[in-house]
Protein backbone atom coordinates (compact mmCIF):
# COMPACT_ATOMS: atom_id res chain seq x y z
CA UNK A 1 0.00 0.00 0.00
CA UNK A 2 0.90 3.44 -1.22
CA UNK A 3 2.10 5.99 1.81
CA UNK A 4 1.14 9.17 2.22
CA UNK A 5 2.18 12.34 4.16
CA UNK A 6 0.66 15.57 3.58
CA UNK A 7 0.19 18.66 5.89
CA UNK A 8 -3.56 19.21 6.97
CA UNK A 9 -4.70 22.05 8.80
CA UNK A 10 -0.94 22.85 9.69
CA UNK A 11 -0.52 19.64 10.99
CA UNK A 12 2.31 16.93 9.16
CA UNK A 13 -0.28 13.86 8.54
CA UNK A 14 0.47 10.05 7.27
CA UNK A 15 -1.17 7.13 6.60
CA UNK A 16 -0.99 3.80 4.20
CA UNK A 17 -3.63 3.94 1.64
CA UNK A 18 -4.72 1.94 -1.23
CA UNK A 19 -4.05 3.92 -4.53
CA UNK A 20 -8.25 4.77 -4.79
CA UNK A 21 -8.56 5.82 -1.80
CA UNK A 22 -9.87 9.43 -2.32
CA UNK A 23 -8.67 12.64 -0.62
CA UNK A 24 -12.09 13.01 0.68
CA UNK A 25 -11.92 9.38 2.98
CA UNK A 26 -8.56 9.78 3.69
CA UNK A 27 -9.68 13.04 5.57
CA UNK A 28 -13.04 11.98 6.84
CA UNK A 29 -12.28 7.80 7.26
CA UNK A 30 -8.29 7.84 8.42
CA UNK A 31 -8.03 11.60 9.94
CA UNK A 32 -11.74 11.41 11.23
CA UNK A 33 -12.27 14.71 10.24
CA UNK A 34 -15.93 14.38 8.80
CA UNK A 35 -16.63 18.12 8.47
CA UNK A 36 -16.06 17.58 4.09
CA UNK A 37 -18.60 15.96 3.14
CA UNK A 38 -20.05 13.84 -0.05
CA UNK A 39 -23.11 14.71 -1.26
CA UNK A 40 -22.56 13.45 -4.87
CA UNK A 41 -21.27 10.56 -6.66
CA UNK A 42 -20.67 12.73 -10.25
CA UNK A 43 -18.57 15.21 -9.00
CA UNK A 44 -20.58 18.06 -9.57
CA UNK A 45 -22.43 19.45 -5.84
CA UNK A 46 -19.26 20.80 -4.28
CA UNK A 47 -20.10 19.28 -0.21
CA UNK A 48 -16.53 17.90 -0.67
CA UNK A 49 -14.85 21.00 -1.34
CA UNK A 50 -11.31 21.46 0.33
CA UNK A 51 -7.64 23.35 -0.18
CA UNK A 52 -5.14 22.19 -2.25
CA UNK A 53 -2.14 24.28 -2.47
CA UNK A 54 -4.14 27.22 -1.31
CA UNK A 55 -6.78 25.93 -4.43
CA UNK A 56 -10.31 25.12 -3.75
CA UNK A 57 -10.36 21.22 -5.18
CA UNK A 58 -13.30 18.81 -4.81
CA UNK A 59 -11.57 16.19 -2.28
CA UNK A 60 -14.20 13.70 -4.00
CA UNK A 61 -12.43 13.52 -7.65
CA UNK A 62 -8.57 13.89 -6.20
CA UNK A 63 -6.78 10.40 -5.02
CA UNK A 64 -5.05 10.70 -1.93
CA UNK A 65 -1.98 9.50 -3.17
CA UNK A 66 -2.12 12.92 -5.92
CA UNK A 67 -2.05 14.82 -2.46
CA UNK A 68 0.94 13.45 -1.66
CA UNK A 69 3.14 16.29 -0.17
CA UNK A 70 0.38 18.96 -0.28
CA UNK A 71 -1.08 21.27 2.33
CA UNK A 72 -4.69 21.23 2.67
CA UNK A 73 -7.09 23.09 4.54
CA UNK A 74 -10.57 21.57 5.50
CA UNK A 75 -13.35 23.62 7.46
CA UNK A 76 -12.05 22.46 10.89
CA UNK A 77 -9.06 24.45 10.26
CA UNK A 78 -10.40 28.03 9.61
CA UNK A 79 -11.70 28.81 13.02
CA UNK A 80 -9.16 29.85 15.47
CA UNK A 81 -10.46 27.93 18.20
CA UNK A 82 -13.77 29.32 19.65
CA UNK A 83 -13.24 32.13 17.16
CA UNK A 84 -15.00 31.29 13.72
CA UNK A 85 -13.10 32.53 10.35
CA UNK A 86 -15.02 35.61 9.32
CA UNK A 87 -17.05 33.63 6.23
CA UNK A 88 -18.09 31.36 8.85
CA UNK A 89 -19.41 34.46 11.18
CA UNK A 90 -21.23 35.61 8.02
CA UNK A 91 -22.65 32.47 7.23
CA UNK A 92 -24.01 32.66 10.79
CA UNK A 93 -24.96 36.26 10.36
CA UNK A 94 -26.73 35.94 7.41
CA UNK A 95 -28.96 32.28 7.89
CA UNK A 96 -26.05 31.68 4.51
CA UNK A 97 -27.35 27.59 5.77
CA UNK A 98 -30.54 25.43 7.00
CA UNK A 99 -29.28 21.96 6.84
CA UNK A 100 -26.14 22.52 6.84
CA UNK A 101 -24.96 19.70 4.47
CA UNK A 102 -23.50 22.09 1.75
CA UNK A 103 -22.05 24.42 3.88
CA UNK A 104 -18.33 23.28 4.50
CA UNK A 105 -17.90 23.01 0.48
CA UNK A 106 -19.55 26.75 0.09
CA UNK A 107 -17.57 28.08 2.50
CA UNK A 108 -14.23 26.84 1.33
CA UNK A 109 -15.20 27.12 -2.12
CA UNK A 110 -16.23 31.38 -1.11
CA UNK A 111 -13.00 31.90 0.48
CA UNK A 112 -11.38 30.45 -2.50
CA UNK A 113 -12.95 33.33 -4.60
CA UNK A 114 -11.67 35.56 -1.84
CA UNK A 115 -8.27 35.27 -2.07
CA UNK A 116 -8.86 35.83 -5.46
CA UNK A 117 -10.57 38.95 -6.02
CA UNK A 118 -11.40 40.53 -2.51
CA UNK A 119 -14.44 42.14 -3.28
CA UNK A 120 -16.10 39.85 -5.92
CA UNK A 121 -19.78 41.49 -7.28
CA UNK A 122 -23.49 39.59 -6.81
CA UNK A 123 -23.29 38.39 -10.59
CA UNK A 124 -19.01 37.00 -9.21
CA UNK A 125 -20.02 35.38 -6.42
CA UNK A 126 -23.27 33.67 -8.07
CA UNK A 127 -20.92 32.40 -10.87
CA UNK A 128 -18.09 31.27 -8.58
CA UNK A 129 -20.56 29.27 -6.93
CA UNK A 130 -21.17 27.26 -10.03
CA UNK A 131 -20.02 24.34 -8.64
CA UNK A 132 -22.04 24.32 -4.89
CA UNK A 133 -24.87 22.75 -4.81
CA UNK A 134 -27.51 23.47 -2.04
CA UNK A 135 -30.86 22.33 -1.55
CA UNK A 136 -32.52 24.07 1.45
CA UNK A 137 -31.96 27.96 1.05
CA UNK A 138 -32.38 29.19 -1.87
CA UNK A 139 -28.92 30.40 -2.38
CA UNK A 140 -29.64 34.35 -1.90
CA UNK A 141 -28.81 34.03 1.64
CA UNK A 142 -25.49 32.41 1.10
CA UNK A 143 -24.86 34.78 -1.89
CA UNK A 144 -25.36 37.75 1.28
CA UNK A 145 -23.59 35.96 3.84
CA UNK A 146 -20.12 35.49 0.85
CA UNK A 147 -20.49 39.11 0.06
CA UNK A 148 -20.16 40.44 3.98
CA UNK A 149 -17.68 37.39 4.56
CA UNK A 150 -15.97 39.31 1.45
CA UNK A 151 -15.85 42.64 3.36
CA UNK A 152 -14.94 41.00 6.65
CA UNK A 153 -11.76 39.22 4.84
CA UNK A 154 -10.57 42.24 3.77
CA UNK A 155 -9.40 41.60 1.13
CA UNK A 156 -7.67 37.79 1.62
CA UNK A 157 -7.78 34.83 4.11
CA UNK B 1 -14.02 1.89 -7.57
CA UNK B 2 -11.75 -1.44 -8.09
CA UNK B 3 -8.21 -0.54 -6.76
CA UNK B 4 -5.26 -0.36 -9.20
CA UNK B 5 -1.67 0.15 -9.53
CA UNK B 6 -0.53 4.01 -8.84
CA UNK B 7 2.77 5.18 -10.39
CA UNK B 8 4.06 8.92 -9.99
CA UNK B 9 6.75 9.20 -12.82
CA UNK B 10 9.07 12.08 -13.01
CA UNK B 11 9.90 12.04 -16.63
CA UNK B 12 7.68 11.58 -19.79
CA UNK B 13 10.01 8.67 -20.56
CA UNK B 14 9.09 7.02 -17.24
CA UNK B 15 5.45 7.44 -17.74
CA UNK B 16 5.61 5.69 -21.29
CA UNK B 17 7.39 2.91 -20.16
CA UNK B 18 5.14 2.58 -16.95
CA UNK B 19 2.34 2.83 -19.63
CA UNK B 20 4.03 0.22 -21.19
CA UNK B 21 4.24 -2.28 -18.56
CA UNK B 22 0.69 -2.53 -17.65
CA UNK B 23 -2.37 -4.44 -18.97
CA UNK B 24 -4.64 -1.56 -18.94
CA UNK B 25 -2.75 1.65 -18.23
CA UNK B 26 -4.26 5.23 -18.09
CA UNK B 27 -2.85 8.45 -17.76
CA UNK B 28 -4.02 10.25 -14.92
CA UNK B 29 -4.05 14.11 -15.54
CA UNK B 30 -6.38 16.42 -13.47
CA UNK B 31 -9.06 13.51 -12.76
CA UNK B 32 -11.95 15.51 -13.61
CA UNK B 33 -13.04 13.21 -15.81
CA UNK B 34 -11.17 9.98 -15.64
CA UNK B 35 -11.77 9.26 -11.84
CA UNK B 36 -15.60 10.08 -12.16
CA UNK B 37 -15.90 7.45 -14.97
CA UNK B 38 -14.18 5.25 -12.27
CA UNK B 39 -15.98 5.94 -9.22
CA UNK B 40 -19.48 4.84 -11.70
CA UNK B 41 -17.71 1.39 -12.27
CA UNK B 42 -17.15 2.37 -16.38
CA UNK B 43 -13.26 2.25 -16.24
CA UNK B 44 -11.54 0.00 -14.45
CA UNK B 45 -7.92 0.17 -15.46
CA UNK B 46 -5.17 -1.54 -13.95
CA UNK B 47 -2.71 1.33 -13.60
CA UNK B 48 -2.97 4.76 -13.23
CA UNK B 49 0.52 6.86 -14.29
CA UNK B 50 -0.16 10.25 -12.90
CA UNK B 51 1.84 13.33 -14.53
CA UNK B 52 1.80 15.05 -11.28
CA UNK B 53 5.46 14.88 -11.14
CA UNK B 54 6.24 15.22 -14.84
CA UNK B 55 8.41 18.46 -14.98
CA UNK B 56 7.74 21.25 -17.79
CA UNK B 57 3.90 20.45 -19.13
CA UNK B 58 2.55 23.18 -17.56
CA UNK B 59 3.98 26.03 -19.67
CA UNK B 60 2.35 28.55 -22.02
CA UNK B 61 5.04 29.99 -24.65
CA UNK B 62 4.24 32.26 -27.06
CA UNK B 63 5.93 31.42 -30.34
CA UNK B 64 5.05 34.87 -32.18
CA UNK B 65 2.79 32.75 -34.86
CA UNK B 66 1.66 30.70 -32.52
CA UNK B 67 0.69 29.99 -28.48
CA UNK B 68 2.13 26.40 -27.06
CA UNK B 69 0.25 25.25 -23.74
CA UNK B 70 1.29 22.42 -22.48
CA UNK B 71 -0.89 19.48 -21.53
CA UNK B 72 -0.78 19.74 -17.74
CA UNK B 73 -2.39 23.47 -17.93
CA UNK B 74 -5.51 23.66 -15.90
CA UNK B 75 -8.56 25.12 -17.17
CA UNK B 76 -7.90 27.99 -14.31
CA UNK B 77 -4.34 28.49 -15.14
CA UNK B 78 -5.97 29.11 -19.49
CA UNK B 79 -8.34 31.02 -18.51
CA UNK B 80 -6.04 33.55 -15.98
CA UNK B 81 -2.89 33.62 -18.46
CA UNK B 82 -1.98 37.25 -19.22
CA UNK B 83 -0.47 35.66 -22.30
CA UNK B 84 -3.41 33.90 -23.36
CA UNK B 85 -6.37 36.98 -22.91
CA UNK B 86 -3.98 38.98 -25.09
CA UNK B 87 -2.87 36.76 -27.64
CA UNK B 88 -6.34 34.41 -28.27
CA UNK B 89 -9.25 35.79 -26.04
CA UNK B 90 -11.77 33.77 -27.36
CA UNK B 91 -9.52 31.05 -25.76
CA UNK B 92 -8.91 31.78 -22.72
CA UNK B 93 -13.06 33.08 -22.34
CA UNK B 94 -13.75 29.53 -23.25
CA UNK B 95 -11.38 28.10 -20.50
CA UNK B 96 -12.80 29.96 -18.08
CA UNK B 97 -16.58 29.13 -18.49
CA UNK B 98 -15.67 25.10 -18.52
CA UNK B 99 -17.26 23.45 -15.62
CA UNK B 100 -17.29 25.38 -12.05
CA UNK B 101 -14.27 26.51 -10.07
CA UNK B 102 -12.70 23.48 -8.85
CA UNK B 103 -13.13 22.00 -12.04
CA UNK B 104 -11.20 24.54 -13.89
CA UNK B 105 -8.30 24.33 -10.70
CA UNK B 106 -7.67 20.51 -11.82
CA UNK B 107 -8.95 19.76 -15.16
CA UNK B 108 -6.29 20.16 -18.15
CA UNK B 109 -6.22 20.73 -21.17
CA UNK B 110 -4.01 17.77 -22.15
CA UNK B 111 -6.68 15.56 -20.45
CA UNK B 112 -9.80 16.76 -22.13
CA UNK B 113 -8.13 16.56 -25.68
CA UNK B 114 -7.37 13.04 -25.13
CA UNK B 115 -10.63 12.17 -23.07
CA UNK B 116 -12.51 13.93 -26.73
CA UNK B 117 -15.99 13.90 -24.78
CA UNK B 118 -18.82 14.99 -26.91
CA UNK B 119 -20.02 17.94 -24.94
CA UNK B 120 -16.79 19.18 -24.25
CA UNK B 121 -15.45 22.75 -25.09
CA UNK B 122 -11.74 22.41 -26.05
CA UNK B 123 -12.65 19.96 -29.21
CA UNK B 124 -14.62 23.11 -30.54
CA UNK B 125 -11.56 25.75 -29.35
CA UNK B 126 -8.86 23.85 -31.25
CA UNK B 127 -10.91 22.65 -34.52
CA UNK B 128 -12.07 26.11 -34.65
CA UNK B 129 -8.84 27.68 -33.79
CA UNK B 130 -6.97 25.26 -36.28
CA UNK B 131 -4.69 23.94 -33.29
CA UNK B 132 -2.22 21.29 -33.79
CA UNK B 133 -2.09 18.14 -30.92
CA UNK B 134 1.63 17.60 -29.90
CA UNK B 135 2.50 13.93 -28.31
CA UNK B 136 5.83 12.59 -27.78
CA UNK B 137 6.08 11.05 -30.99
CA UNK B 138 4.10 13.29 -33.11
CA UNK B 139 1.65 16.23 -34.47
CA UNK B 140 -1.48 15.82 -35.46
CA UNK B 141 -3.62 17.81 -36.35
CA UNK B 142 -7.25 19.02 -34.95
CA UNK B 143 -8.97 17.83 -37.91
CA UNK B 144 -7.37 14.34 -38.21
CA UNK B 145 -7.22 14.03 -34.34
CA UNK B 146 -11.17 14.39 -32.73
CA UNK B 147 -12.99 11.31 -33.86
CA UNK B 148 -16.40 10.61 -32.80
CA UNK B 149 -17.44 10.08 -29.15
CA UNK B 150 -13.86 9.64 -27.12
CA UNK B 151 -12.22 8.51 -29.85
CA UNK B 152 -8.52 9.65 -31.14
CA UNK B 153 -5.80 8.54 -33.28
CA UNK B 154 -3.49 8.24 -29.98
CA UNK B 155 -2.27 4.57 -29.02
CA UNK B 156 -2.10 3.63 -25.63
CA UNK B 157 1.06 4.50 -24.36
CA UNK B 158 0.30 7.80 -26.40
CA UNK B 159 0.83 11.20 -23.89
CA UNK B 160 -0.14 14.41 -25.08
CA UNK B 161 2.73 16.78 -24.46
CA UNK B 162 1.10 20.17 -25.37
CA UNK B 163 -1.21 21.88 -27.83
CA UNK B 164 -0.52 24.97 -30.34
CA UNK B 165 -2.95 27.16 -31.40
CA UNK B 166 -2.08 29.51 -34.42
CA UNK B 167 -3.11 33.58 -33.77
CA UNK B 168 -6.24 34.17 -35.95
CA UNK B 169 -7.25 37.80 -36.51
CA UNK B 170 -10.43 36.95 -34.42
CA UNK B 171 -12.30 34.27 -32.81
CA UNK B 172 -15.35 33.98 -30.29
CA UNK B 173 -17.01 30.98 -28.63
CA UNK B 174 -20.70 31.00 -27.97
CA UNK B 175 -22.17 28.06 -25.59
CA UNK B 176 -25.20 27.25 -24.60
CA UNK B 177 -24.56 25.01 -21.75
CA UNK B 178 -26.14 22.31 -19.62
CA UNK B 179 -27.05 24.13 -16.39
CA UNK B 180 -26.32 21.73 -14.10
CA UNK B 181 -22.83 20.69 -15.48
CA UNK B 182 -22.41 23.48 -17.41
CA UNK B 183 -20.57 21.27 -20.74
CA UNK B 184 -22.08 22.36 -23.85
CA UNK B 185 -25.39 21.20 -25.37
CA UNK B 186 -24.52 23.05 -28.62
CA UNK B 187 -21.19 25.47 -28.65
CA UNK B 188 -19.71 27.20 -31.40
CA UNK B 189 -15.92 28.25 -32.25
CA UNK B 190 -15.78 30.88 -34.93
CA UNK B 191 -12.47 31.79 -36.18
CA UNK B 192 -11.53 34.44 -38.92
CA UNK B 193 -8.05 34.27 -40.52
CA UNK B 194 -6.15 35.40 -43.70
CA UNK B 195 -7.07 31.70 -44.88
CA UNK B 196 -10.84 32.31 -44.51
CA UNK B 197 -13.24 30.80 -41.40
CA UNK B 198 -13.58 27.80 -39.52
CA UNK B 199 -16.79 27.15 -37.66
CA UNK B 200 -16.17 24.28 -35.36
CA UNK B 201 -19.41 23.08 -33.44
CA UNK B 202 -19.55 20.86 -30.08
CA UNK B 203 -22.21 19.53 -27.81
CA UNK B 204 -24.61 19.25 -30.56
CA UNK B 205 -23.11 16.11 -32.60
CA UNK B 206 -21.28 12.10 -31.81
CA UNK B 207 -18.20 14.42 -31.30
CA UNK B 208 -17.19 17.84 -33.00
CA UNK B 209 -17.83 18.40 -36.49
CA UNK B 210 -17.15 22.06 -38.79
CA UNK B 211 -20.20 23.53 -40.74
CA UNK B 212 -18.97 23.96 -44.76
CA UNK B 213 -21.88 25.75 -45.46
CA UNK B 214 -21.38 28.30 -42.68
CA UNK B 215 -17.80 28.76 -43.56
CA UNK B 216 -18.02 29.56 -47.17
CA UNK B 217 -20.40 32.13 -46.71
CA UNK B 218 -18.83 34.29 -43.36
CA UNK B 219 -15.77 33.97 -45.88
CA UNK B 220 -17.48 36.02 -48.65
CA UNK B 221 -19.78 38.39 -45.94
CA UNK B 222 -18.25 37.61 -42.25
CA UNK B 223 -21.79 39.12 -40.58
CA UNK B 224 -24.48 36.78 -38.02
CA UNK B 225 -27.33 37.69 -41.34
CA UNK B 226 -25.00 35.46 -43.45
CA UNK B 227 -24.98 32.46 -41.33
CA UNK B 228 -28.71 32.72 -39.62
CA UNK B 229 -30.73 31.38 -42.75
CA UNK B 230 -27.89 28.20 -42.79
CA UNK B 231 -29.28 25.43 -40.34
CA UNK B 232 -27.47 22.05 -39.86
CA UNK B 233 -29.24 18.57 -40.28
CA UNK B 234 -30.64 16.91 -36.81
CA UNK B 235 -29.76 13.74 -38.21
CA UNK B 236 -27.39 12.03 -36.36
CA UNK B 237 -27.59 14.73 -33.62
CA UNK B 238 -27.41 14.01 -29.91
CA UNK B 239 -31.01 13.69 -28.34
CA UNK B 240 -31.47 13.41 -24.27
CA UNK B 241 -33.42 14.85 -21.58
CA UNK B 242 -32.17 18.10 -21.60
CA UNK B 243 -32.35 18.79 -25.35
CA UNK B 244 -33.71 16.73 -28.81
CA UNK B 245 -31.98 16.64 -31.83
CA UNK B 246 -34.00 19.33 -33.44
CA UNK B 247 -33.36 21.91 -30.89
CA UNK B 248 -29.59 21.19 -30.72
CA UNK B 249 -29.86 21.94 -35.13
CA UNK B 250 -31.44 25.00 -33.95
CA UNK B 251 -29.15 26.15 -30.69
CA UNK B 252 -26.14 25.28 -34.09
CA UNK B 253 -27.06 28.64 -35.70
CA UNK B 254 -28.19 30.51 -32.48
CA UNK B 255 -24.80 29.71 -30.80
CA UNK B 256 -23.02 30.69 -34.66
CA UNK B 257 -24.95 33.90 -35.13
CA UNK B 258 -23.64 34.95 -31.65
CA UNK B 259 -20.12 33.98 -32.00
CA UNK B 260 -20.02 35.96 -35.15
CA UNK B 261 -21.32 38.92 -33.53
CA UNK B 262 -18.94 38.56 -30.62
CA UNK B 263 -15.76 38.44 -33.11
CA UNK B 264 -16.51 42.48 -34.28
C1 LIG C 1 -18.80 18.63 -12.82
C2 LIG C 1 -17.97 18.68 -14.08
C3 LIG C 1 -18.27 19.61 -15.06
C4 LIG C 1 -17.51 19.67 -16.23
N1 LIG C 1 -17.87 20.60 -17.17
C5 LIG C 1 -17.16 20.66 -18.31
C6 LIG C 1 -17.49 21.64 -19.31
O1 LIG C 1 -18.38 22.49 -19.14
N2 LIG C 1 -16.76 21.65 -20.45
C7 LIG C 1 -15.73 20.77 -20.64
O2 LIG C 1 -15.10 20.84 -21.70
N3 LIG C 1 -15.38 19.86 -19.72
C8 LIG C 1 -16.07 19.79 -18.56
N4 LIG C 1 -15.70 18.86 -17.62
C9 LIG C 1 -14.55 17.97 -17.89
C10 LIG C 1 -13.25 18.62 -17.45
O3 LIG C 1 -12.94 19.71 -18.27
C11 LIG C 1 -12.09 17.62 -17.44
O4 LIG C 1 -11.15 18.17 -16.60
C12 LIG C 1 -11.38 17.35 -18.73
O5 LIG C 1 -12.25 16.97 -19.74
C13 LIG C 1 -10.37 16.22 -18.57
O6 LIG C 1 -9.18 16.72 -18.09
P1 LIG C 1 -8.42 16.05 -16.87
O7 LIG C 1 -7.11 16.71 -16.77
O8 LIG C 1 -9.28 16.10 -15.68
O9 LIG C 1 -8.20 14.57 -17.39
P2 LIG C 1 -8.32 13.14 -16.69
O10 LIG C 1 -9.67 12.96 -16.12
O11 LIG C 1 -7.16 12.95 -15.79
O12 LIG C 1 -8.13 12.21 -17.96
C14 LIG C 1 -9.12 12.11 -18.97
C15 LIG C 1 -8.66 11.11 -20.04
O13 LIG C 1 -7.56 11.64 -20.77
C16 LIG C 1 -6.39 10.81 -20.62
N5 LIG C 1 -5.28 11.76 -20.50
C17 LIG C 1 -5.16 12.77 -19.59
N6 LIG C 1 -4.08 13.52 -19.86
C18 LIG C 1 -3.48 12.96 -20.94
C19 LIG C 1 -2.32 13.29 -21.69
N7 LIG C 1 -1.56 14.35 -21.40
N8 LIG C 1 -1.99 12.49 -22.74
C20 LIG C 1 -2.77 11.42 -23.06
N9 LIG C 1 -3.89 11.07 -22.40
C21 LIG C 1 -4.24 11.83 -21.35
C22 LIG C 1 -6.67 9.95 -19.42
O14 LIG C 1 -5.97 8.73 -19.50
C23 LIG C 1 -8.17 9.79 -19.48
O15 LIG C 1 -8.50 8.79 -20.39
C24 LIG C 1 -16.42 18.78 -16.43
C25 LIG C 1 -16.10 17.86 -15.43
C26 LIG C 1 -16.85 17.80 -14.27
C27 LIG C 1 -16.49 16.79 -13.23
S1 LIG D 1 -19.14 15.00 -3.24
FE1 LIG D 1 -20.28 15.99 -4.80
S2 LIG D 1 -18.69 17.04 -5.84
FE2 LIG D 1 -17.58 15.97 -4.36
S1 LIG E 1 -28.22 24.26 3.68
FE1 LIG E 1 -29.06 22.32 3.23
S2 LIG E 1 -28.04 21.86 1.35
FE2 LIG E 1 -27.45 23.87 1.66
Amino acid sequence: MPAVTMTVNGVSRSADVEGRTLLVDFLREKLQLTGTHVGCDTSQCGACVVHMNGQSVKSCTCLAVDADGADVTTIEGLANGADLHPMQKAFREHHGLQCGFCTPGMVMSAIDLVNRNPSPSEGEVRHWLDGNFCRCTGYHNIVKAVMAGADAMGGGS
Amino acid sequence: MDDFQYHAPSSVDGVLSALRGADDGKVLAGGMSLLPVMKLAMAAPSDLVSLRNVPGLSDIEDHGHCLKIGACCTHAQVAASSVVRERIPALAAMAGRIGDPQVRNRGTIGGSVAHNDPAADYPAACVGLGATIITDRRKISSDDFFGSMFETPLEDDELVTAVCFPIVDGAAYAKFENPASKYAVAGVMVARDSDGVRVAVTGAGAGVFRVAEMEAALADDFSADAVAGISVSSDGLLSDNVAGAEYRAHLVTVMAKRAVEACG
